[in-house]
C-alpha cells in the first residue's frame, strides 16, 4: 500500500477511489469531503458534502440552502466509514470549522490536512497533530523568509499606531472569513475596549461567529457619514476596499493589512500599506517544516503556494516529497495581497 | 536599536511628507541622545562604514542557510538585506536581553577592525528580530532609501524645536554626529550652536512647476524671466577663517558639500578672489564657449576620482542666477529687481570666464515668452539652446526664500518629447517590485530585408500608476512567448503586441544601442490598450527628433 494507491490527483481535485469521493474539489462533484469554508476549498454544486458543522453552516451562509443535496455532518475526531475507507475529521486551526481529513485503508495513514497553522487564534480549535505514512501538505508561505511572529506582537503595533495617530482612522484590511474574526478577538486580548468597526462584506460571517459563541466584543456597522469622525477607532474592512472609493470617506487614514505577505515589504507597499501586520492563518515556513517532522510521514505531498522549496527541504531529510501543483487554491491569500485594480 | 528600526520601518511605508515628519519628531522625542543624533545623521547621509559591503553580508548568510532556499528566497525577496533579515536562523541560545543602542552600535563600527566585523555583526544579528536586521543591515550597507531626503530630516528637527525650517539648516554645517549640541539647542537647553564656517550654506530657493492654469492669475509684467539651464543648481560660496584664509566651497541644493567632486570650479572661485559672496547658479560643461547638454556633464558626476583628463575635457563653468551675501550683507531680503544689479556689478568686476551671468530673457506676453520657451535659439540662446530645458520666472519683488514658496518662482519646462513604442520585453523589478514584471524594453517599427522588424530603443521603468502595474504584470504574464532567467519575451508583432506611449527628455546618438539612438529619462505616459501594434511610431520618425 502506497499513498498514491489511496489518493490519486484528477482535474477535479484528490480523489479517493476506495471510498469514491474527493476531497476540496473545485468542479461540482458527486461526493465531496470539505477541510473549510474558504471559497476556494468549499466550492457549491456538489452532490453529497462532509464537513464540520460549522463549515456546513459558513457553505449555507454563502451560497444558499441548496448548496448541496446531501449534507453529512463530521465531528472531530469521530471516524466514519465510507467505502472501503475509514475517514476522520480533526482540527486545523485554520479558521472555525476547518480540519484535516485522515483517511485509513488497510492500516496506511494518509492526512489531508487542508490549510492549517499552529500560531494562537482565539477563534477556532487548535491544530492537532496526526501520526501518519504520508503527509500533504499546502505551502501557501513555503519559503523560509516567511516566519510569522507571534500575532499578538503584531497586534501591540496596531494599537502602538492608533495612541500614535489619535487623530486617523486605522483601516485594518482582513480576510473575511476567518482573518477578521481573528483580528477582533486578538485585539479584544490585547485589552482595546472601544466598539470595533466593521465593513458591511464582513457583517453576516461575524454574526456567525459569534452564534458559535466566538467573544468578539462589540461591533459596529459603519454608516456613510461616519467614516470622517472615525479618527483613532479601529475599522476591520476586507483587503480591497482599503483601495477603493470607500475608503476615500476617512480623513487620512492608516491603512494597515493583516497577512503573511506582509512579512515582504515589496508587497506591502506595492498595496498602498503603511502599517504591514504580519498575522497568517497559514502556517509559515517554521510550522510547515515543523509539522511535517512532528507526524513523523515518510511520504510527503505539496499543494498549492511555493512547492519547490519545501520539497527540496523535505528531500534534504530524506523523506519522499513531491509537489502537486493543485490548480485553483489559494486565491484567499493571492487576491489580497495585490493592489486593486 | 529597536526604537530606530521601528521608526525606520514606519518611515518606509509612510508615503506622506508630513506623516514622515510627524513620525521623526515622535522619535526625537523619546528617543534619547546621543540613539537620536545618530538617528539624524544616518537620515541625512552622514554616516558611513567603510567595511560594511555586501559581500560580507552574503558570505554570513552562506554559512547559515542552504544555499538552494537561500537562492529561492532572494530571487522571491529581490533584495540582499530584507531576505537576509528574514531568513536569519533564530540563536540556539537566547541571546542576551540588554537592548541594543543605535548609538552603541554606531560607535562600537567605528572601532571594529575590519577582520573583526563579520563576528561583530553576527552577534547583533542574533540579538535582533527581523525589523531590527533589517534595519541594521540597512543602515551599515547604506541603502536606507525610505523615503527621506537631508532636508525633510533637518525640517523634523526645526519642527521638533518650534523653529523656523531654515535655522537649523544654517547652523548644520558646522555641526558633528551625534548632535547634542543641535538638540540641546532646539529643546532650549543651550544656545544656538556657534557655526564657525566661514563659508556657510544658504538654503536655496525653488521654483513650483506652473501649470497653465496658473498663468490666468499672473501678469507678465510683474514677472523676469530667465533660461531654465539643463545642469546642476549649486551654490558658490567664499569667506574669510578667522586667520584670514580665503575658503571657497561649493555646495549641492540639498547643502551636500562637493567641492571635492570640482576642484577645478573650486579654483577657478578661488582665483575670482571675490570678498564674501554666496552665489546661486547652475553648474554646467562649456566648452568653446558653448553649452554642452546634460549628458557630457554627466561625465563629471558621481565620480570617485577627478583625473587631470577628466578636468581637461570637460571644463566646467557656473552661470550664476542670483546673489545671497555679499561683504556679509544679506541681500534675500531684498527684491529680485535689486538683487540682479548686484549680481551683475560682482560679475562685470571678474575677468576669468568661469563664471557668467544666465541673461534675462525679453517678453512682453505669455505668448512671446512660450515663443521663447519653444525655441530658445531664436530668442537669445544661440546654439546653448540644446542645455535649456525651459524658462524660469521670478516675480521681480520677490525676496529670497529657502525652501519652495508658492507664487514667487515658477519653472516653466519644454514639452517632452513621445513616441508610441511596442512592448517587447518585461523584467521583474527589485525591491518593492520584486514580485512584479516592472521593468518595460520597448521597441519601434524599422525595415529589415524588405521586412519590417521591431528594433528596441528604450527601457522604462516607472510612469504608470500601481493600477497600472498590476495590468501591466498580468499582460506580461499572459503575452509571454519565452523566458530567460528574470525576463520574459512578450507576444510583439503588427497583430499582437501592447503599445506605450513613452515621454522622454531628449535623444542621443548612441553607438552601444542596437537601433542607434539613446532616450534620456524615458517613461511610460499611457498605456494604448486601443492601439494596435502595427500603428506604433517608426524608427525613422525617432530619429529625426535627434539633435546634432
Ligand atoms: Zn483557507
Ligand atoms: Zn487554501
Amino acid at each position: 500500500m502506497a499513498a498514491h494507491d489511496i489518493l490519486t490527483q484528477t482535474p477535479a481535485g484528490l480523489y479517493c477511489q476506495a471510498g469514491d469521493f474527493y476531497i476540496d474539489p473545485v468542479r461540482a462533484s458527486p461526493r465531496a469531503l470539505i477541510t473549510h469554508g474558504h471559497a476556494d476549498h468549499a466550492r457549491s454544486g456538489h452532490g453529497a458534502v462532509m464537513a464540520t458543522r460549522e463549515t456546513l453552516a459558513i457553505m449555507e451562509l454563502r451560497y444558499g440552502a441548496d448548496f448541496t443535496t446531501t449534507r453529512q455532518m463530521a465531528t472531530y475526531g469521530e471516524k466514519v466509514r465510507i467505502g472501503e475507507a475509514q475517514v476522520s475529521f480533526h482540527p486545523a486551526g485554520h479558521v472555525l470549522g476547518s480540519a484535516q481529513i485522515l483517511i485509513e485503508l488497510a492500516g496506511y495513514r494518509i492526512v489531508v490536512s487542508g490549510d492549517y497553522k499552529r500560531g494562537h487564534d482565539p477563534t477556532c480549535t487548535p491544530f492537532e497533530v496526526l501520526r501518519c505514512d504520508a503527509f500533504i501538505s499546502e505551502a501557501t508561505f513555503g519559503l523560509p523568509v516567511f516566519r510569522h511572529p507571534d500575532a499578538r506582537h503584531e497586534v501591540g503595533r496596531l494599537l502602538d499606531s492608533c495612541r500614535a495617530f489619535p487623530d486617523r482612522a486605522h483601516l485594518v484590511g482582513a480576510y473575511s472569513l476567518g482573518k477578521a474574526q481573528r483580528m477582533l478577538a486578538l485585539i479584544r486580548e490585547a485589552g482595546w475596549q472601544r466598539p470595533i468597526w466593521l465593513h458591511g462584506a464582513m457583517e453576516k460571517i461575524t454574526e456567525l461567529y459569534r452564534a458559535e459563541g466566538v467573544a468578539l466584543g462589540e461591533t459596529r456597522k459603519i454608516v456613510g457619514k461616519e467614516r470622517a469622525k472615525l479618527g483613532g477607532e479601529i475599522v476591520i474592512c476586507p483587503p480591497s476596499a482599503t483601495r477603493d472609493l470607500w475608503a476615500r470617506g476617512f480623513s487620512d487614514p492608516v491603512v494597515a493589512f493583516a497577512s503573511g505577505w506582509m512579512r515582504i515589504r515589496a508587497r506591502a507597499r506595492q498595496g498602498g500599506v503603511q502599517l504591514p501586520l504580519v498575522i497568517s492563518d497559514h502556517a509559515d515556513w517554521d510550522e510547515l517544516c515543523a509539522t511535517i517532522l512532528d507526524t513523523r510521514c515518510q511520504e510527503v505531498w505539496i499543494t498549492h503556494g511555493a512547492e519547490d522549496a519545501l520539497v527540496h527541504w523535505a528531500t534534504q531529510r530524506g523523506l519522499h516529497a513531491r509537489p502537486l501543483h493543485l490548480i485553483g487554491y489559494g486565491e484567499e491569500d493571492d487576491t489580497e495581497a495585490e493592489p486593486a485594480a | 536599536m529597536n526604537r530606530f528600526a521601528e521608526l525606520l520601518d514606519r518611515l518606509a511605508y509612510e508615503p506622506s511628507r508630513d506623516n514622515k515628519s510627524r513620525l521623526i519628531i515622535d522619535y526625537f522625542r523619546t528617543a534619547a541622545d546621543p540613539d537620536r543624533g545618530f538617528a539624524l545623521a544616518a537620515m541625512t547621509g552622514e554616516l558611513t562604514f567603510a567595511h560594511a559591503k555586501p559581500a560580507l553580508v552574503r558570505a554570513l548568510i552562506a554559512e547559515r542557510v542552504d544555499p538552494v532556499l537561500f537562492a529561492m528566497s532572494y530571487d522571491y525577496v529581490g533584495d540582499l538585506s530584507e531576505t537576509v533579515a528574514l531568513m536569519w536562523p533564530h540563536p540556539e541560545t537566547s541571546p542576551d536581553a540588554n537592548p541594543l543602542g543605535l548609538g552603541a552600535i554606531v560607535e562600537t563600527l567605528h572601532k571594529t577592525r575590519k577582520i573583526d566585523l563579520p563576528a561583530q555583526l553576527s552577534i547583533w544579528l542574533d540579538a535582533l528580530d527581523e525589523t531590527g536586521r533589517w534595519a541594521l543591515l540597512k543602515l551599515i550597507t547604506g541603502a536606507l532609501r525610505i523615503g527621506v531626503s537631508a532636508r525633510l530630516a533637518k525640517n523634523a528637527v526645526a519642527e521638533f524645536g518650534n523653529m523656523p525650517a531654515n535655522e537649523v539648516e544654517e547652523v548644520w554645517h558646522g555641526l558633528q554626529p551625534p548632535y547634542l549640541d543641535l538638540f540641546a539647542w532646539v529643546e532650549g537647553r543651550s544656545d544656538r550652536p556657534r557655526t564657525t564656517d566661514p563659508a556657510p550654506f544658504h538654503t536655496p530657493m525653488l521654483a513650483h512647476a506652473i501649470d497653465d492654469v496658473d498663468f490666468l492669475g499672473l501678469d507678465p509684467r510683474d514677472f523676469r524671466a530667465e533660461w531654465k539651464w539643463d545642469g546642476v543648481r549649486v551654490q558658490a560660496v567664499t569667506g574669510l577663517d578667522e586667520h584670514g584664509q580665503r575658503v571657497t566651497r561649493l555646495y549641492s541644493r540639498t547643502g551636500e558639500d562637493v567641492s571635492t567632486a570640482f576642484p577645478d570650479m573650486v579654483d577657478a572661485l578661488a582665483g575670482a578672489e571675490f570678498d564674501n559672496v554666496t552665489i546661486d547658479g547652475e553648474l554646467l560643461v562649456v566648452r568653446d564657449g558653448l553649452v554642452q547638454p546634460f549628458s557630457v556633464l554627466q561625465q563629471r558626476l558621481n565620480r570617485k576620482t577627478v583625473s587631470a583628463k577628466l578636468i581637461a575635457e570637460y571644463p566646467l563653468h557656473i552661470r550664476a542666477y542670483d546673489l545671497l551675501m555679499e561683504n556679509g550683507e544679506d541681500l534675500r531680503p531684498l527684491s529680485f529687481d535689486e538683487r540682479r544689479p548686484r549680481l551683475e556689478a560682482l560679475l562685470a568686476r571678474y575677468r576669468g570666464g568661469r563664471i557668467d551671468l544666465s541673461p534675462l530673457v525679453a517678453f512682453d506676453s505669455w505668448q512671446s515668452l512660450a515663443a521663447a520657451r519653444a525655441s530658445p535659439e531664436n530668442a537669445g540662446a544661440g546654439l546653448d539652446a540644446d542645455a535649456i530645458e525651459g524658462v524660469m520666472l521670478k516675480r521681480r519683488d520677490s525676496i529670497y526664500i529657502g525652501g519652495r514658496p508658492k507664487g514667487p518662482w515658477w519653472k516653466w519646462k519644454r514639452d517632452p518629447f513621445n513616441i508610441d513604442a511596442v512592448l517587447m520585453y518585461a523584467q521583474r523589478g527589485h525591491g518593492k517590485r520584486s514580485s512584479f514584471y516592472s521593468d518595460f524594453t520597448f521597441g519601434v517599427w524599422r525595415e529589415n530585408d524588405g521586412t519590417d522588424e521591431l528594433v528596441p530603443v528604450g527601457k522604462a521603468y516607472f510612469g504608470f500608476t500601481d493600477a497600472e502595474l498590476l495590468l501591466l504584470d498580468r499582460w506580461v504574464r499572459n503575452h509571454t512567448v519565452s523566458r530567460f532567467g528574470p525576463v520574459r519575451e512578450v507576444n510583439a508583432n503588427k497583430d499582437e503586441g501592447l503599445v506605450l506611449e513613452i515621454a522622454f527628455e531628449g535623444l542621443n546618438q548612441s553607438t552601444r544601442h542596437k537601433s542607434g539612438v539613446a532616450m534620456r529619462f524615458p517613461r511610460i505616459a499611457r498605456i494604448r490598450w486601443d492601439k494596435p501594434a502595427r500603428d506604433a511610431d517608426r524608427l525613422e520618425s525617432l530619429r529625426k527628433l535627434l539633435r546634432n
